[in-house]
């Protein structure tokens, strides 16, 4: 296998940091309204309310910014996890079709780091704006506000424990996908199947720690926003539209690389299987969607369907054309255009498709934390976009970075020649 | 009335592929190719057009879909209105795992009997085994005898330039 390496120009560097340059600008205009604007006012009348019903404080545009800083950051970082999980599994799986895409995961992990850092320091200076159960006052009894459920719930939630998680989830990651990483390059440098064999029981381990850690990170940096509230299914939802729109950026990325002349090998079938993935992941996610929601509606005890109640009809109906847009973009649309096999094969509908997945679980993110923590005070405004174009800049320069580190195709993987003549 | 085919035996997958396409560049109309396992890409040098199979799975799916629906709005909210769980008489959420098994039901079954049908597949189905060898380890070339038309020299000798190892002829009653 020739090696093919992928150059980043400096036009498409200075691309990625003028998407930053503009988030920030939105950034600060939106900061400049909020502090300035109706927002605060309006902030400041609906957090009166919420203070007497349930002891929220008024929405801040301080507040406003930390949620989008943390809900961009897990979106972003579930994204270059499932690039590891996307290799491990397709080394367990004994794969030999991805191998000519297998850099393109690789490379999205290259954000891990980065998230890892952001995480820690959004966390450090907005806790109180993110989680209501870091207040210290819920735990004491002598306090008016004192809550014996969150108290109850004290012995998981607190922050150094949630600290010691966050902090043991990403070393695990990042050493697994550069474990990974550098056996999959030394294989490029010096051959031989050692390193395949290798990868096989490191991705076996890493799927282990993928699977509890996949599912308790969900439970700490989402499900934890609504503290009062629990669900048996969340750490699969969450993985769910991790994985999905980890799919979607894995295939969108093959057809971008594609149509600019690099991956020459890779072809109609390497996309029918990637289309496949997308298609069936996206129903998958609607399966969990659905077991969630049908339980609790269908039992309809008031502490599990509040949370439908503040997506549907609560928060002034706020959250409501969000979430059957939630649907439609994630589950209708994949559905129905992805069916045939001539779509799957087709870039051009893979193209339309995956972007609307991403834009689509980006937006699921936002239904899962705006609701607990911004309540009416939410909106897609400059400081939505402007996080979403920083976060998307930095996660590209990451990413694209990690591509150009190897050559894009791997060298002497041993099943490289099998998806070169991959026929489906 | 009977037929006769020549056969050509094979034991090579990739002579096997370019043989199909040689011949039929020769003008020569291949009855049928029998293997021991699915050949990728044989399909293609056949000519064998793609299955219009998944078109009806849709629409045995539809059907599926909309009798599924109509069955539980009809029988709970018209003919016999229960109220259960004090959800209204027609609810959605809980008709969607039914209307799912049926869409799956419908198109699973759709496929299955359409596939039987236009394959003529049924119990008192004869099959002619032109070669028994083609369930083990040789490939076989099945072209029709015309009476009058078939060049039989000129057959055999296009078999064997692209690589048969037998010739055989075979008659079958039909």
């Amino acid at each position: 296998m020739t090696e093919e390496r992928l150059i980043i120009s400096r036009k498409t560097n200075n691309k990625f940091f003028i998407m930053i340059a503009v988030g920030i600008v939105l950034l600060i205009a939106g900061i400049i309204f909020g502090a300035a604007g109706g927002g605060a006012e309006h902030g400041a009348e609906a957090g009166h309310e919420a203070a007497a019903a349930g002891g929220h404080e008024a929405v801040s545009w301080t507040k406003r910014l930390f949620i989008n800083l943390w809900m961009n950051n897990v979106y972003f970082t579930g994204i270059a996890l499932i690039g590891t999980f996307f290799v491990a599994v397709q080394y367990v799986a004994y794969a030999g079709w991805s191998v000519l895409i297998k850099r393109i995961p690789e490379a999205l992990s290259y954000y891990l780091p980065i998230g890892g850092v952001l995480m820690l320091l959004i966390y450090l200076f907005g806790s109180h704006d993110i989680f209501h159960w870091t207040h210290e006052y819920l735990y004491d009894i002598n306090d008016p506000r004192y809550d014996p459920i969150i108290a109850g719930k004290s012995g998981y939630l607190n922050t150094a424990f949630f600290l010691i998680r966050m902090v043991v989830y990403f070393a695990l990651w990042i050493f697994f996908f550069m474990w990974l990483r550098r056996e999959s390059v030394n294989e490029d440098l010096y051959g031989g199947t050692s390193y395949y064999h290798k990868s096989i029981r490191i991705s076996a381990m890493f799927l282990v720690v993928f699977g509890i850690t996949s599912s308790t990170s969900a439970w700490d940096w989402v499900l934890s926003i609504d503290t009062h509230w629990f669900s048996t299914m969340f750490g699969w939802y969450v993985f769910a539209s991790w994985w999905v729109s980890g799919l979607a950026a894995i295939t969108l990325t093959v057809i971008i690389l594609k149509q600019n002349g690099y991956l020459r090998m890779v072809n109609s079938n390497h996309l029918h299987d990637l289309g496949k993935f997308v298609f069936a992941f996206s129903i998958f996610w609607t399966y969990i969607w659905f077991s969630q929601f049908m339980l609790i509606w269908y039992a309809n005890i008031p502490e599990e369907s509040i949370y439908y109640l503040e997506r549907l009809g609560g928060n002034g109906g706020h959250y409501k054309w969000i979430f059957f847009t939630n649907l439609i973009i994630n589950f209708v649309f994949p559905f129905l255009v992805l069916m045939t096999r001539d779509a799957k094969r087709q870039m051009i509908m893979l193209k339309l498709v995956t972007i609307a997945i991403l834009v689509g679980h980006w937006l699921d993110f936002y239904l899962m934390m705006m609701p607990g923590t911004m309540r009416e005070g939410a909106g897609i405004g400059f400081i939505e976009i402007g996080t979403a174009l920083v976060f998307l800049g930095v996660f590209l320069l990451a990413f694209t970075k990690g591509l150009t580190k190897a050559s894009l195709v791997p060298l002497n993987h041993p099943f490289v020649e099998e998806s070169v003549h991959h026929h489906v | 009335m009977n037929k006769k085919f020549v056969l050509g035996i094979y034991d090579d997958e990739d002579v096997l592929l370019h043989a199909i396409e040689n011949i039929r560049a020769a003008g020569t109309n291949i009855y049928d190719v029998f293997s021991p396992y699915p050949v990728h890409g044989i399909d293609d040098v056949l000519g064998i057009k793609r299955s219009r199979l998944p078109i009806v799975a849709f629409f045995c799916g539809i059907t599926g879909t909309s009798f599924a629906l109509w069955m539980q709005i009809w029988m709970l909210g018209f003919d016999w209105p229960m109220i259960i769980g004090g959800k209204p008489h027609i609810a959605l959420p809980a008709f969607i795992p039914v209307t799912f098994e049926l869409t799956v039901l419908f198109a699973a079954f759709g496929m299955v009997i359409t596939f039987f049908i236009v394959s003529r597949l049924k119990p008192s189905l004869r099959v002619n085994v032109f070669d028994k060898r083609s369930t083990d380890d040789k490939f076989v070339m099945a072209i029709e005898v015309k009476d009058g038309e078939t060049d039989l020299s000129a057959l055999n000798k296009l078999l064997r330039t692209n690589g048969a190892v037998e010739v055989n002829e075979k008659e079958v009653v039909k």
